[in-house]
């Protein structure tokens, strides 16, 4: 078995076997405590920049399934697990882990002490690291570990978003979340331009369940070209890296608040936050997870959330101490667009996870409601787009 | 939302004795409720009939009820306590069937008691499987076909829809109670009479079979927001077709990809709210088809369950403690996660490890019973490991069960390898056909299938086992194979001292014994494949200057969110990686060893016992660190004790922990035989072993060191000898005379025990007992016939002896003191012999030196005591003598093994009590088609009962009625018993007569009673005509049945008695003192009404308190 490591910047190395495309690899290393989805996890372009370590301690059980993916590759700078399965099971598995990686070209490692880097990076903060095939001497790792790129201010989003616009028409078929009742009606589809920062295809796929027809432009699409458009109502999608490396982005975002329904995602959020003169923040160690509960504040309901953001909005003079108590509901902050309000908070760090303007049609959350991977519970959201762009029409 | 002010008072239902099905989980569930409960100011009334609960601790609820759980039972207390409401879903099937009868019935309207949890409509709908089913299309989802029926005919009609193989169900039972699959026509008419006859409703369901569908199980919580999470998923190993209780099952699901399992748990959340389940915990069953994906609902649980304490040990998160506090009105943002104590209880527990639970099956105590496994739970009780692995986890559990496997051992010899001079295809053939039925073997069957190199697509066709499931179990017999061939290269010396060079060997390849570990195996399995000893193993591993830090245990945390926060909760297991941590204090500890799986033997009672060592040291200010591997019981909630450690009970686990945290002690004497075999090897490690030593001990199960100290005391025993041949066992039977009792010693709950009558019966013993441990020779004693028996518990300080209970078995001696009823205090004894039993105890006890806790057997003949047994540590009574005294004797025995006198603590007498207290025993004879219920030396049965009153008859009335024995009022009593019991049938013919009832006996017995002025109806014997007594069984004719047997021929011709009273829910007897108990309690219960009273009423609560 071919020996692997893993060299972080602040010196800790760990030891392990190569998994995956046999090579060197670098990017910021994080931790994702979903216990499936590894594949969606390896697809979303939010990870772009980043070495994954899944917490779960056997992955590839399930296999590969080419329906399962969140874009048109693996984006994730490389993976660590602590046992990748030699031999999937599952009736729609078609490849091994092993060999996906191989051929996405990821460097991967396994065998480690995951729980042991999950807690030092809880502790630590997330860092850069490399994982080596190659050269296995640990003072040049952690030496490359230190003079990789950091993804502060750096615009990611350039590398992942689309080269040109397309449509999109494919929904979620029998994976859609079940709708409890509540029907769809879609007298006829509304037109949604949706802004690829790195958007996963289940935010396309949920849209097309709740009846839009989505066109997806490439990130650096101006105000104007969309405006031109004419949607029904748009939507600014999640992505890799920090919001303050895509001005242009934020630029755009100022010109359209107000003009037609928008739905932030993510990135989009956070652009979204700092387009209305909100501050953004990175995390100690970020929110990647499919368990983490949010609270509607509207509603006072919990919704159990699929997440994946290392940054965050910092609200600017309202300070969030105890989420549980609801006090911070209600509170707005002045913009140029009106005031702002919190709409669903974090029950477990207190952080903003979705703002409302109080006088424009913008629904924005931090984390994932389209899930995939994750809970269903946020998929109404989508729904509330929808009757937004129904009144804003009306 | 803030809790609920309008109630005041709550209920709570528990689920009484242990039986398959349900254990000790309920205890575990209702426990942390009535905890949950009383934090928040409520006053909380109990009622459950198993005394050896730590939920029926008097201080635990306001008001405890340790009475019969039926309806007519719980409607008093609710007339006496009237509590607002009532909790039923912590109690299991008991409780939710008791409450749907007091809804039935108009008590919880008649005096206003509200359902909190789950109302009678959701539990109806879940329970009732039409209405489940039609739930459940109504939203949209599938469930295997199927129809009900009350009659064979209505039967029939639906299994020519579902078609064969079919499921049969019985409504409402438990642990699917007379569940069978039928693969045909004539299989199928069988197993539906006997469903029908095992629904109390006399309804069954007919199913399409799902067999070998992958099954997978959610627990999902509810709070009144409707805010819905889900805790664990789980993944059985088995498939469908298998009981899930009976199924190895695994956390987190493996082989669901997020797709699917997120349409799986949008389900959930659908069911539950459908069913509509206000608040708390269900557990919901899925199966899926392995090739196309197909997902049917098989059921849903309204309530908390075994998986829901699983589950709650899985991940940390306490089901039942949050259930509790939903059901008051608290939302789950509102309460804290303990483990984390920052975060929230609403959110999805994520883990970072593998847990799995495997079954523990004791086939061995029912001969004749069919050990497939099916729809049917047949397991007693369940370990659970956890790993980093699979493979870890499954290793660890492998060993946890305690069945002598310290890993995935070879049955056929394999374990060295395949040798040439074997016949491969015969051997593959033999593997194959033993997979292709379910049976608790599987594990070590596939092992071996692999290791004949049978592949994996053929072992997933013969089992429908998962292959992801096969492929880690081969990487486990591959890696053993690795094992064998690397020592194989070794040459052992011709001394046999192979160490050094096997130690060479290992630091040639030091990943080799790394990567062992970290795939779970022991020591002992290590040594097995290298040919050497688990010491040696383990010095080399500790070895401080050769051995690298990767051969050292680590310790790693349960805390609900895979290391996202911290843990506050030390609540650990093993694994061999690069952290540890265990972080231990340096506080004064003590270790506790828990009993670790339910068996029959050791089960409740132990548990019980260590969770009051627990207790006692937290009271002295002594840190306390348990260790079990029982997912169920209370010992492994994280808030028993300051540190959990959930590993196995073995030599090897047990000193890494010791060596870990070097506590002051550790406490075996608790835990049953499982820790109790460990003293001596602690002790020779170093570790101090507290309260009475290992080598008191070991005198006391040593018969020739047992009998010089006997001597010593001029004490008497039943003669007695031990024999190590055949032929020596023959000269000592017949020198004391047969009858003679005989056994391996080192034994369980009279595991191979036997009474034997003449040389034959012996020598068809001593064929297949002492095969059965060939360490230990056999032990001879007289068989006293008709004796009275007499457990005894004391507690000693090492200078003073209180002997806290003398209970009377009803039975007579020769029934295992475990399956045979008690009366506290003796109900027949005069006080000189009484007397004579306590200065005995204490002569014992002082001799030996105990400090703690002392079980003593005695037995009475011919007005002659004889000491049968001493055991010098908790034993299975001290819980049921706690509650009938009102003395926490385990708490006691604990203080005083760290030093503490009884004089301080102020115990240093027990006064008669004014009331009765009666132990019944319950027994699995439901489960096992086929098999005779009668009484003997091998103990059966699963859990116990106590009925308590002001006199013995209602008392035993009132133990019968808990262990589900309704004893009548009137109606017609068949008798038939053997020759020396007739006068003792005469008295209780005499009885009831005069009671009122009819006499129905077989010719002999009913000739004699007429003779004696009995007016009796003679009725055929089952070979000697129609229509005999069987059919008056089934015609319903007959309210009791008496019958004394014989060996031999006559109890194979009357087993079909005993069989049918069993199917159709009849009392029965099969010893005469428990027919006289009977009637006695019979008259008690027709001369004066039912009443009832709290144990606080009956200790006057503050009396007892220490």
């Amino acid at each position: 078995m071919k020996k692997a490591i893993l060299a972080l910047a602040d010196g800790t190395v760990f030891e392990g076997r190569a998994l995956g495309h046999e090579g060197e690899t670098v990017g910021e290393v994080v931790f994702n405590t979903a216990m499936t989805g590894y594949q969606e996890i390896l697809t979303d372009p939010s990870y772009k920049g980043q070495i994954v370590t899944m917490t779960c301690p056997h992955i590839g059980n399930y296999g590969i399934c080419r329906e399962d993916v969140e874009s048109r590759r693996v984006w994730a700078e490389g993976f660590i697990v602590k046992e990748a399965s030699r031999r999937p099971s599952n009736w729609r598995a078609e490849q091994t882990l092993d060999e996906y990686l191989k051929q996405s070209r990821v460097v991967g490692i396994e065998g480690l002490d995951t729980r042991a880097l999950t807690r030092h990076l809880r502790d630590q903060g997330s860092q850069q690291a490399l994982i080596s095939h190659l050269d296995l001497d640990r003072r040049r790792a952690v030496e490359k570990a230190r003079t990789a790129p950091s993804i502060l201010g750096r615009d990611l989003v350039a590398e992942v978003t689309c080269r040109k616009p397309y449509e999109w028409k494919q929904g979620s078929g029998e994976w859609a979340p079940a709708t409890n009742g509540e029907h769809r009606s879609a007298p006829k589809p509304f037109r949604v331009v949706a802004y690829d920062f790195g958007i996963k295809q289940n935010i396309l796929r949920r849209l097309v369940d709740v009846g839009c027809a989505v066109t997806v432009v490439p990130a650096a699409t101006t105000a104007e070209t969309v405006k031109a458009m004419n949607p029904d109502g748009i939507l600014f999608s999640n992505g890799p890296g920090d919001p303050e490396g895509v001005p242009y982005a934020i630029e755009t975002a100022k010109k359209l608040i107000g003009w037609r329904p928008l739905l932030c995602i993510c990135l989009g959020h956070q652009i979204l936050g700092l387009a209305l003169g909100l501050k953004t923040y990175k995390l100690k160690f970020g929110h990647h997870a499919a368990n983490h509960p949010v609270m509607d504040l509207r509603t006072r309901r919990v919704e159990i959330t699929s997440q994946n953001h290392n940054f965050a909005v910092r609200e600017l003079d309202v300070s969030v101490t105890n989420p549980g108590q609801g006090a911070e509901a209600g509170k707005t902050v002045r913009t140029p667009f009106g005031p702002v309000a919190v709409s669903h908070c974090s029950l477990n760090d207190g952080s903003i996870e979705g703002m409302t303007l109080l006088d424009q049609p913008v629904l924005s959350v931090q984390y994932h409601p389209e899930a995939s991977p994750g809970p269903h519970d946020s998929a109404y959201l989508f729904r509330q787009f929808v009757q937004m762009m129904e009144q804003h029409h009306a | 939302m803030p809790k609920r002010n309008d109630l005041t008072s709550i209920l709570l239902i528990g689920s009484g004795p242990i039986v398959i099905g349900q254990a000790c989980e309920f205890d575990y569930s209702g426990t942390q409720a009535c905890k949950a409960l009383k934090e928040e100011g409520y006053r909380v009334i109990l009622i459950n009939s198993n005394p050896a609960t730590i939920m029926t601790d008097p201080d635990l609820a306001d008001r405890t009820y340790v009475e019969p759980i039926t309806v007519e039972v719980v409607e008093q207390v609710i007339e006496r306590e009237r509590p607002d409401a009532l909790l039923p879903t912590m109690g299991g099937q008991t409780a939710l069937n008791v409450t749907v009868g007091l809804a039935k019935r108009g008590t919880l309207a008649k005096y206003g008691v509200q359902l909190i949890g789950a109302s009678a409509d959701a539990i109806h709908k879940a329970e009732d499987r039409d209405l489940f089913k039609q739930a459940m299309q109504k939203i949209g989802l599938k469930t295997p076909e199927s129809g009900t029926a009350r009659t064979r005919e209505e039967a029939a009609r639906v299994v020519e829809l579902v078609g064969f193989p079919a499921i049969v169900r019985p409504s409402f039972t438990l642990g699917g109670t007379g569940g069978n699959i039928a693969y045909n026509r004539e299989e199928f008419e069988r197993y539906v009479d006997w469903g029908l006859a095992m629904s109390p409703v006399g309804e069954i369901l007919v199913e399409r079979s799902v067999i070998g569908w992958k099954e997978f199980e959610l627990e999902v919580m509810r709070d009144l927001k409707d805010n819905v999470v889900i805790v664990c998923p789980i993944e059985n190993l088995d498939p469908m077709g298998i009981h899930t209780g009976d199924s190895i099952t695994v956390a987190p699901a493996i082989t669901l990809t997020d797709k699917e399992y997120q349409v799986m748990r949008d389900a959930a959340v659908r069911i539950i709210r459908e069913i509509g389940v206000d608040t708390g915990g269900a557990n919901i069953q899925f199966g899926i088809h392995p090739e196309t994906g197909e997902m049917v609902v098989i059921e849903m649980n309204p309530r908390v369950s075994r998986s829901s304490a699983l589950a709650s040990k899985a991940t940390g998160f306490p089901i039942a403690k949050i259930a509790a506090k939903l059901a008051v009105g608290y939302t789950l943002d509102e309460i804290t996660n303990d483990i984390t104590r920052v975060t929230k209880a609403s959110f999805e527990p994520t883990i970072d490890y593998v847990v799995l639970k495997i079954p523990r099956f004791t086939f061995e105590k029912f001969p004749g019973a069919d050990p497939t496994l099916t729809t049917q739970m047949k397991s007693v009780g369940e370990a659970m490991a956890i790993g980093r692995t699979f493979k870890e986890a499954l290793q660890k559990a492998v060993r946890s069960l305690e069945v002598d496997r310290p890993g995935l051992i070879s049955l056929q010899a394999l374990d060295q390898g395949v040798t040439p001079d074997l016949n491969r295809t015969e051997a593959i053939d033999n593997v194959r056909s033993l997979l292709r039925t379910p049976h608790p073997d599987r594990l070590w069957h596939l092992a071996d299938a692999m290791r004949l190199g049978v592949p994996i697509k053929d072992l997933f066709a013969l089992t429908k086992i998962d292959p992801w499931f096969l492929d880690q179990i081969q990487e486990i017999v591959k890696f053993e194979q690795r094992l064998v061939e690397t020592s194989g290269k070794r040459q052992v010396a011709s001394d046999g001292s192979s160490s050094l060079q096997l130690a060479d060997l290992l630091a040639c390849h030091p990943d080799l014994l790394h990567e062992a570990k970290q795939l779970g195996f022991a020591d002992d399995r290590i040594a097995q494949l290298t040919g050497s000893d688990k010491g040696t193993i383990r010095r080399l591993r500790m070895d401080q200057t050769t051995a690298p830090a990767a051969w050292s245990v680590t310790y790693k945390r349960v805390d609900t969110c895979a290391a996202e926060f911290e843990a506050q909760t030390p609540y650990l297991y093993s694994t061999y990686e690069r952290d540890c941590e265990s972080r231990p204090s340096d506080r004064k500890k003590v270790v506790i060893l828990g009993g670790g799986p339910n068996r029959i033997g050791q089960g409740i009672e132990f548990d019980y016992c260590c969770v009051h060592a627990a207790f006692a040291l937290r009271e002295e200010g002594i840190e306390t660190i348990m260790v079990n591997c029982n997912p169920e019981t209370v010992s492994t909630d994280y808030d028993t004790s300051d540190r959990l450690y959930f590993e196995p009970l073995t030599e090897e686990d047990v000193l890494n922990i010791v060596e870990r945290e070097r506590p002051m002690g550790v406490v075996v004497q608790f835990g049953g035989q499982t820790p109790l075999k460990l003293a001596l090897p602690l002790e020779r490690a170093g570790v101090t072993i507290l309260g009475t030593s290992p080598d008191a001990i070991d005198l006391a199960e040593d018969r020739e060191r047992f009998r010089e100290l006997l001597e010593r005391l001029k004490l008497r025993q039943p003669a007695s000898g031990s024999a190590r041949s055949v032929e020596e066992a023959a000269t000592i039977a017949v020198s004391i005379g047969y009858p003679v009792m005989v056994r391996p010693s080192y034994v369980l709950g009279g595991r191979a025990m036997q009474i034997v009558y003449d040389d034959a019966g012996l020598k068809a013993y001593m064929g297949s007992a002492v095969r059965a441990s060939a360490n230990h020779p056999v032990l001879i004693d007289k068989y006293l016939a008709d004796a009275i028996e007499i457990d005894v518990d004391a507690v000693a300080d090492g200078r003073q002896v209180v002997v806290a209970g003398i209970m009377q078995h009803i039975e007579e001696a020769g029934v295992h003191s475990g399956d045979s009823a008690c009366s506290l205090p003796p109900y027949t004894l005069d006080d000189a012999m009484v007397e004579e039993i306590r200065r005995q105890t204490t002569a014992l006890a002082t001799e030996l030196g105990v400090v703690g806790l002392m079980n003593a057997q005695f037995a009475v003949q011919d007005g002659k005591l004889y000491i049968l047994e001493v055991n010098p540590r908790g034993s299975r009574t001290v819980p049921f003598v706690s509650k009938a005294i009102g003395v926490p004797l385990a708490k006691l025995a604990m203080k005083v093994m760290i030093g503490r006198s009884l004089k301080e603590l102020g115990f240093t007498e027990v006064r008669r009590p004014l009331h009765v207290a009666v132990k019944e025993a319950v027994f699995p004879f439901t489960k096992f088609a086929g098999i005779d219920v009668l009484l003997g030396p091998e103990m059966k049965s699963t859990g116990e009962v106590m009925g308590i009153d002001a006199d013995f008859g209602w008392a035993f009335a009132k133990s019968q009625a808990a262990a589900g024995v309704s004893l009548p009022r009137g109606g017609k009593v068949f008798i038939s018993v053997k020759d020396q019991d007739k006068p003792a049938a005469l008295e209780i013919a005499r009885r009831l007569q005069g009671l009122g009832f009819r006499i129905e006996a077989t010719h002999g017995t009913a000739a004699y009673l007429r003779e004696r002025g009995i007016n009796v109806e003679p009725v055929y014997k089952v070979n000697e005509g129609r229509p005999h007594v069987v059919d008056h069984i089934k015609n319903g004719e007959i309210s009791l049945v008496v019958n004394t047997v014989g060996s031999g021929a006559s109890q194979i011709d009357s087993a079909s008695i005993r069989r049918e009273a069993l199917q159709k829910g009849l009392p029965y007897f099969t010893t005469m003192p428990g027919a006289k108990a009977a009637s006695l309690g019979i008259e008690a219960t027709l001369k004066k009404g039912l009443t009832i009273r709290s144990l606080q009423e009956y200790h006057h609560k503050g009396n007892a308190e220490c």
